[in-house]
Parts: C-alpha cells; structure tokens; sequence
C-alpha cells in the first residue's frame, strides 16, 4: 500500500504543489488547510508521514505536531514542519513539540522528495 | 524559470492566490493601529508570509526578497518589538500595491519596476534600521535578527567543538552520538542517519551498551544507546551538519577529523571521543565492506531494543482497518475542497454554452410535441416536463458556478475611502452591507469602476468637510454606506452618504445653460436630480483630482446600462444622497417575451416590462404632429413605433391596432408599440458584438426554438434614446456630435 | 453543408497545378461574372443560402445574422457591397463563411456570392498588384491580380473585407459621441 502523507498549509498553491509532486512519486496525499483540520483527518486514519507549514489560520503547525504527537497512533510518526530560511527559533519550537525535522523553504519538488526519503 | 503545465497550472493558482492574500494585507493594515487586536496583525502576517514562501518555491525571486522586507517588518509588530505607527502601515500598505503590480508583471511577463521596489525596500530598511521598542535590551541579548535572511545556523549545538574544521576535508571524520533517551520518539532514526552517511563514504558503526540498563528497567520508547562512527572518505563538514540537523541540541554530538596518515589503523584504534565508554565492545565487528548500507545499521541495534521497537518500525497493516483506509483519501479530499473550488472561466463558459444549448434542444422539443399523435402526447408532455424541469435546475447550478459575492468588488473601498478622505481632508466612516451578496463575475467585475466614480464622487462632492459639517450640527465624521441586496430577481446596489444632497436649482440652472433642458420645461425633483446622468451634463467646473478625471455620471450610467442594469438618484438637500444601482443577476441568460413587428421577432427583457395593454385610439395625443404619447392613468408616456424604429416592411400600421408594451428603465417608462405578443420563454443571450458590432437599440442576439435569430431589445438604451428626443437640446446635440463622426468615418 | 466542404476538399486536391515556390491556396468565386479569389485558410465553410434575421439601422450590404450552430454570425451581401446589381439568389448561390482578424480579435463573417468557382495554387511571386488608379467600390479590398488558365483572378483581402469601416461604424459613432 502506498505511504501515506497528510499535507498541512494553508495556501492552495503550496498544498496542489506538494500534493503534485508526491503523488508523482507514489505517495497518497491527504491535504488539510490548517493545524483544526489536520487534526481530524489524522485522528480519522493514520498518516506515515505529517508535512505541516508553520504559520496557520486555527491551529498552527507547532501546536499541531504537539497536539498529533500526545496521539497514540501518531507517537512515533514522522513530522516535518516547513519554515523559512530565518526561522531557527522555528525549528527549536517545532523540535520541542516534537517533529521529527523540518524542510526550509523554499524548496523544489527534489528537495522534497529526498528529504521525505529520509524518514520514510 | 522552467515549470511544467501542471506546476504552470498551479502557479496560476498561486498568482490568484497572491491576490487575496494581498487583500486580505491590505484589509487588515486599514484597520490596524496600535489598539489592533493580536490576530489582526497575525493575519497579515501570515499573508505576508504565504506570498513569501510561494513566490520562492515558485522561483520568483524578486517577489521573495522583497516580500521578506515586508514580512520581517510585520513580524517585529506582531512580537511588539517595533510600534505600530501609521507611517509604518502606511509604508506597508504601499507594499501591498507594490507586490500587487509585481505580481502582475511577473504573471504577464512584463519587467518589474525597479526603481519603484528599491525605493520602497530603502523605506523598509529605514524603518527597519531605527531602534526599535525594547531597543536597549534587544540590542544586548540578541543580534540584529532583522537583517535579511539569518546566516547559516544549522549547525547543531553539540558540533560547535569541531569548530575549527568546520570546513575542513580530510580522510573521514569520527563521530560520537550520544543521544538523548527521546531521540526515537521524534522519529529520529539514527539507523536512517547512518544510511545516510554510508551514502557519503565508508562507514563503520560501533554501538556503545554502556547506558543500557538492566532489562526490566527499560523503556521499550527510549534510546540506551551511544554510537562511535567513523566515516572514510572526503566528506564536508556541512554534508554531516545536514544529516544530523534534526537532532535534538540536547544530544551530544561531536565531529573529529582525521587525516590521511591516521586514517590507516583507524578500525582498530579507539576513537578519542569513546575513551570515557568502558563498555565499547565491539557488538557490531567493524564491517569495512565496501557496501555497509542496508548492513551497517542492523546490528548495532541491541536485541532488546530491535524487539521493543519492531511494531513501530513497520506499522501492522492489521491496525488500519481496510475500508476505513480505503475511505480515509476521499473523506479528506472532499473534506479539503468542500471550502472552493477554483475553475478557469472558459470552462464555466463552455458549461454554459452547452446549457444553452440544452435549452434550445428543450424548446425544439416542446415544437415538435404539438404535432405528436393525441394518444402519445401525454406522455410525451410529461416527459418535457421533466425535461424542462431539470434543464432548468441545470441551469440555475451552472449559472451559480460563475457567481461570487460582492465582496470582491466591496474589498477595495476601505482601502480607498482611506487614502482619499486623507486626501480630501475629511473625516469618513465606510459601512459595508450584504457584502456576501453574489452576483455573475462578469458583472461584478464590470461593476467594480462606477461604483469607484460613485464612490469618490460621494467623497469628493457629498460629504462634507469635519468642520462645516460641525457647523451644520452633524457627527464630523461622514457615513458613506454602501449596500447589496437582492430584491425581486435582481441586485441592488446602494451608495449613500449623508452629505450635502444635490442642489436642485444648481442642477437645473446649469443643464439648461448646457441645453440639455428646455428652458420652459416643468421637471419633478427626481426628473432634476437624475439629469446629472445625462451626456454632456459633467464638465471642466467640475473636474478635480479626486472624482474628474474626465468621466462624468453619464458614462457610470452606461456602463450599468451596457450590464443590462439602471441607475438611479434621490437626494435631499442637506441630508445626503442615495444612489441606486439595478443589476440582473446573469448577463447570459434572460426572461424574454417574444414579441411580432411586422413579419419579424423580437426579444423584450420581461424584466423590463411593465404591462401591455391593447391601445385605443383615445388614450393617444400627439405633440406637434411628431411625438405621439400614451395616456397611462394619470401619466403620459411616449410611444415608440417598433415598426418604424427598426423600419420593418410591411409593418406600417395605425397606432390604435396594436399592442403596448410599456416599458421601464432608470425609472422612465415608454410604450412599445407592437403587432403580437408571441411566446414567453428564457433565451441565451449571444452578443452581435462578437462577430459584427454594437447596434443601437440591440442588446444582443439569441437563437429560438426553430434555430433562427431573434434580436433582442435594448430597453434602457431607447428609453435614453427616447429621452434625447424628448429633450430637444439634447437630441440636437447628438445630433450634432453624430455627424462628426460619420465626416469622420 | 458537408457536401459542400467535402467539394471544398475535392477542389483543393484537383487544384494541385502549381507546387513551386511559395504557393498559396485560393478559393475562387463568381460575382457578376469576375472570378475573386480568398486565402483558403480563411475559409471555414460554405454553405448554401437560408434566411438571415435582418438587422435594422445597417447598411443594405448587412443581409443580416445567421444561426452557425450556436454562433450569431452576420452575412453580407458581396454584390451589395461592391455596388453591384443585385440579382435574385439561385441554386448556385452560396455563403463563403470567413474567418477574419479584427481589432477585437477572430471573427467570423459570411459573405454571399454568385457560385463557387475553383481552388487554385497561386504562386506569390506571380501576384501583379491591382492598378491605382481604380476606385470602384470594391477595388479597396482588392490585395492582389493573379493569372490563372489565362484568365485573372481578382484576390480579396478578408481582414479589409469584414473589418471595414461599415462593420466598425458604430465603434467610431461612439468614440465621437462620447
């Protein structure tokens, strides 16, 4: 069965344009468009993979990593928050609540795909 | 840049996105000052940041560094380390403007104006370079966070001690990893790590048991484990940062490298960093095999923990059961797309047109239905019943497919109201209604630039300035209103002000010092007050920066006319003004009654009619001969010869022997004199244009049941005409202005 | 119609005489006994006269508009507009559909003529260019002469032809009035 990967930003853009790429690579996206949503697909099947931007409507990608990873399904379920080049503050948050890594925009569709290889 | 057509398409996607982005930007910046609630800053910020993020994953540079400017300026006010000033959101909002045309150039592939950009990056960065609001104490606890993009810091704390080979390369590199007990819980495979770095040369692991505690004390979900590694080859310093970037800083992680003449006893030799591990027997034989990679990290692990872990390694297929798995993408995906969809326009159009089509075919039907043999034709009724029932549900939900609220077309009066009551020295407060009120894009698009002239004309010449409206015993602020509505199958559109009003007797003096009234001519207060939509009626005395520009209320009027809609005014002195736009709610599609001149068909708006009646020769009066006028209770109104106006053969009759069909636009009503009143029914509206020309008096084309055109009326485009007539001066100077322009032709 | 066209076709293929040189494919037609020639490419279809819807206020020219599956498109008589007689429309009598670049972009037009003639490989460098000093009325859309079989072939401009200042004239109407 092909992994899994729930797709978290709230630019149609980002997530047609993730979702693009990793489907070209025989993942099957699920795409939610912020930390609320996400939430809910996640607790409604279990992804192989969490790919959530930072800064979201709602919830946002730190509170959702925190709020999957307090999930028993997703304990040990890899999470790679997107964030800018600037943010390390970012990147410390996101480690603190818990994501696996993150991958820094921008990025094209191969900086993707192999950082994504590296967890699963 | 080198996108293929399914990354173009979703560039596309990003561009439309851009654009509320910016508007949401723009929004948010009028409202925001210093009392500005945390989200509201946190909104445009994360606009701000959105744009940033796709324009560089996109490969727009240019858009990236700039919107980075603009983005770092509103993370300071967002984290209260810079004061939300109006300089600062006034700086900002020319961002908006500047990113908006940016954006558009790079979508049309124009070049981007330069010297624009810079001379706003400079005012960032002015802004950017003054002390801030803790200043002193951000001085001294952190570095200029704001300078741009922040230098490489990925190095992980624990590597911090090779500093001094940061850059160097030499033979290979031994590597000490003791991870924190919570390494695997994040997900951290240090077995994917090691694959990694096997990858960049040979690689030997060693395992340290030393922390491993007794079997019962363990924790299945913490790491016990500590690894030397060596690493041959020539591998760079940041080539490791980067495969151990996601490691916790709490981890120690140290990076030694060693040089060719160390390089040969390396296996045996033990590495400095290991010294303080008694326990470093070799668990795993140092395997020099020259393809370690799936090898190397398998035995590392120590029996315990492989055992703990191999449930989470490969998830039980069992856990998820199959349907739900199988139902889980497709719940998600409507669930992600319930919120809009995005179509390209033609598409819609073509839906549209094949609709139409549908309902051509429909008719057709019905046709052929009154020649069926009278046993089957019950049926057959039925069945075109139906048919007609879901062609037209059909209908309504592909129409409803192009319609978007008026919000879109709302969005930029905050904005402008903003800037212009600045300019104008006057103190207004904009109130939008029914903003989700839709219409079909093609009009709200059309509609955007007269509400802009009605709304700056409001500005400019209704509401007055904060002191005389003191003086008058007004609020100094000014209410500018603006409203949608649906009211009977239309939409309504009402900009109203509590300004001044029109003056009546200033109206009235200068359109008859234009000629556009005759001077003995009784008009009602309404009549006065809607000749500012006449041609010729704005001039230079009234053209000022804000609402002049040339364009006059006449041309407002037909570009609602050319929309298929009326204008309106009423206004009282003092009090302020209220201006009332009709708007159908489709432009492709409309009620028709099919009506006989002479041996021809026509098409009239059933919007636009207000009864028919048979004429009788008493209700008739002519003025001067020329001009004959209806009698319709206690109103004349004028009659217009279809027949004679559209010089129908053959279609000479004496008025008495038809039909009126009384008409109304922009509150005037005439009479159409007609032979028949023919089927009712919903006709497609093709445009003349598109192959031939506007003609007056045509709103266009459409195709009937038999498959050949009629034409359809233009109501308000003869009533105008009708009024010019009415209004000898007028008609005159059309008249006039018409000859020009065939000596000109 | 698709009679008509696959004639079209027929014509086109038999009309291979000339191949040298940068040859261009005309479709020939009858007026009041000249033959007039139009680029090929332009020609969407032919077919045979119906009724058009009469258009009030336009010029007698303007026949009117027709129904092209869907499509409104106006007709103009060709004898009309070059001020010639006018005769009664026969079996031969047929619609050349054209499709023309004007400022707003495509447009279709459909234009009504005597018959149909022939397909002929014109090559450019034959094309003499009509004399100035003819003004008739339709010697303004005249691009080209040609020879053909020893006979000449007069070679129309279609973008002149449909987008002449008649079918604008309301265009600049309204540029004056306003």
């Amino acid at each position: 069965m092909a992994k899994t990967i729930l797709a978290v930003d709230d630019s149609v853009s980002m997530r047609q344009m993730v979702r693009y790429t990793l489907q070209g690579a025989g993942y099957t996206v699920v795409q939610a468009c912020d930390g609320v949503e996400a939430l809910e697909l996640a607790k409604e099947s279990r992804a192989d993979l969490v790919l959530t931007d930072v800064h979201m409507p709602r919830m946002d990608g730190i509170n959702l990593v925190r709020e999957l990873r307090a999930l028993p399904d997703y304990k040990f379920v890899p999470m790679l928050i997107l964030t800018t080049e600037s943010s390390q503050e970012k990147k410390v948050d996101g480690k603190r609540a818990g994501a696996t890594g993150w991958i820094v925009k921008p990025f094209n569709p191969e900086q993707l795909l192999s950082t994504i290889a590296k967890v699963i | 840049m080198n996108l293929d057509p399914e990354m173009m398409e979703i560039a596309k996607v990003f561009f439309e996105e851009c654009k509320e982005g910016l508007d949401v930007m723009e929004s948010g910046l009028l409202n925001l000052d210093a009392s500005a609630d945390r989200e509201t800053i946190n909104t445009i910020f994360r606009a701000a940041h959105s744009i940033k993020g796709g324009a560089a994953t996109f490969g727009f540079a240019e858009v990236a560094n700039f919107t980075h400017g603009v983005e770092t300026l509103l993370d300071e006010m967002r984290n209260g380390k810079r004061a939300i000033t109006p300089e600062g959101t006034q700086v900002l909002l020319q961002g908006c403007d500047c990113l908006r045309e940016m954006m558009a150039a790079t979508e049309e592939g124009r070049a981007l104006d330069q010297a624009r950009i810079e001379a706003l990056n400079r005012e960032i960065g002015e802004i950017l370079a003054a002390p801030g609001v803790h200043a002193a104490a951000a001085a001294a606890s952190e570095p200029p966070s704001t300078a741009g993009p922040a230098a490489d810091e990925r190095a992980a704390a624990g590597a911090q001690a090779a500093a001094p080979a940061s850059a160097g390369v030499g033979a290979g590199w031994r590597i000490r990893f003791e991870p924190v007990p919570a390494l695997l819980k994040l997900r951290n495979e240090p077995t994917r790590m090691f694959a990694e770095l096997a990858r960049l040369g040979e690689l030997t692991v060693r395992a340290d048991l030393g922390a491993v505690p007794a079997l019962a004390d363990i924790d299945p979900e913490s790491c016990y484990l500590a690894w030397d590694l060596e690493l041959r080859g020539e591998v760079s310093k940041s080539a490791l940062d980067e495969i151990f970037d996601w490691v916790d800083p709490a981890c120690r992680l140290t990076f030694m490298p060693f040089g060719p003449q160390d390089a040969a006893p390396a296996v045996a030799a033990p590495p400095p960093a290991a010294i303080a591990a008694p326990a470093a027997a070799p668990v795993a034989a140092a395997t020099p095999a020259p393809r370690p990679v799936p090898a190397a990290p398998a035995p590392v692990a120590a029996p315990a923990q492989i055992a703990a872990r191999a449930p989470v390694v490969t998830p039980a297929p069992v856990a998820v059961s199959a349907p739900a798995a199988a139902a889980a993408p497709a719940a998600a995906k409507a669930s992600a797309e319930a919120g809009s969809i995005r179509v390209a326009t033609e598409k819609v159009d073509h839906m549209i047109n094949l609709v139409g089509e549908l309902v051509i075919t429909q008719s057709m039907l019905n046709r052929f239905a009154d020649g069926v043999e009278p046993e089957d034709l019950e049926r057959l009724r039925q069945g075109l019943a139906q048919l007609a029932r879901n062609t037209r549900d059909l209908q309504e939900s592909v129409m409803q497919v192009r319609m978007m609220p008026i919000s879109f077309a709302f969005n930029r009066f905050p904005r402008l109201v903003h800037d212009l009551s600045r300019k104008l020295g006057k103190k207004v407060d904009l109130r939008l209604t029914g903003e989700g009120t839709e219409l079909d894009k093609t009009v709200l698009e059309k509609i955007s630039d007269p509400l802009v002239h009605l709304v700056r004309n409001s500005l400019d010449h209704g509401i007055e300035t904060p002191e005389r409206r003191l003086a008058v015993g007004k609020p100094e602020s000014g209410l500018l209103e603006l409203a949608a509505f649906h009211e009977g199958g239309n939409i309504i559109i009402e900009v109203r002000d509590d300004g001044g009003g029109l003056n009546k007797a200033k109206i009235l003096a200068k359109a008859r010092d234009r000629g556009l009234v005759d001077p003995n001519q009784e008009l009602g207060e309404d009549q006065i007050h809607n000749l500012i939509f006449m041609p010729g009626f704005s001039t230079a005395d009234q053209i000022s920066d804000v609402s002049g520009r040339g364009v006059g209320m006449d041309v407002v009027r037909r570009n609602i006319n050319d929309l298929g809609g009326q204008v309106q005014i009423t206004s009282r002195e003092g009090h302020g003004s209220v201006i009332r736009i009709r708007l159908p709610l489709t432009l492709a599609i409309l009620d028709g009654q099919l009506v006989r001149v002479g041996s021809e068909t026509y098409v009239i708006s059933l919007l636009a009619i207000v009864e028919t009646i048979q004429v009788r020769k008493d209700q008739l009066s002519t003025i001067a001969g020329r001009t004959e006028l209806f009698r319709l209770r206690e109103e004349y109104i004028p009659v217009i010869k279809l027949h004679e106006m559209f010089d129908v053969s053959g279609g000479r009759q004496a008025t008495e022997d038809g039909l009126l069909v009384v008409v109304e636009a922009d509150g005037k009503r005439v009479g159409l004199l007609v032979n028949d009143l023919l089927a009712q029914q919903q006709v497609v509206v093709k445009s003349l244009e598109k192959n031939f020309r506007q003609v007056r008096g045509l709103a266009g084309a459409t195709i009937l049941g038999d498959g050949t055109v009629a034409l359809i009326i233009d109501v308000p485009g003869l009533i105008d005409r009708n009024s010019a007539d009415e209004l000898r001066a007028g008609a005159a100077r059309a008249a006039r202005s018409e000859r020009r322009a065939v000596r000109a032709a | 119609m698709s009679d008509e066209n696959s004639a079209l076709t027929a014509m086109a293929q038999k009309g291979g005489k000339a191949q040298a040189g940068d040859a261009k494919q005309y479709l020939t037609f009858m007026l009041a006994g000249e033959e007039y020639g139009v680029d090929i490419l332009r020609v969407q279809e032919i077919k045979g006269w119906d009724t058009a819807t009469r258009i009030p206020r336009t010029p007698s020219y303007v026949l009117g508009v027709i129904n092209l599956r869907g499509a409104v498109v106006p007709v103009l008589g060709l004898r009309q507009r070059f001020g010639l007689d006018t005769v009664d429309f026969g079996p031969t009598t047929v619609v050349i559909v054209l499709r023309a670049n004007g400022s707003r972009g495509e447009r279709t037009v459909g234009i009504v003529v005597d018959a149909v003639s022939e397909v002929y490989n014109i090559d450019e460098a034959n094309l003499l260019a009509p004399p100035d000093e003819c003004h008739t009325l339709g010697s303004r859309f005249v691009k080209a002469l040609a020879t053909v079989e020893k006979k000449m072939v007069i070679l129309l401009d279609v973008d002149l032809l449909v987008a002449d200042d008649a079918v604008a004239a309301d265009a600049v109407l309204e540029v004056a009035a306003a």
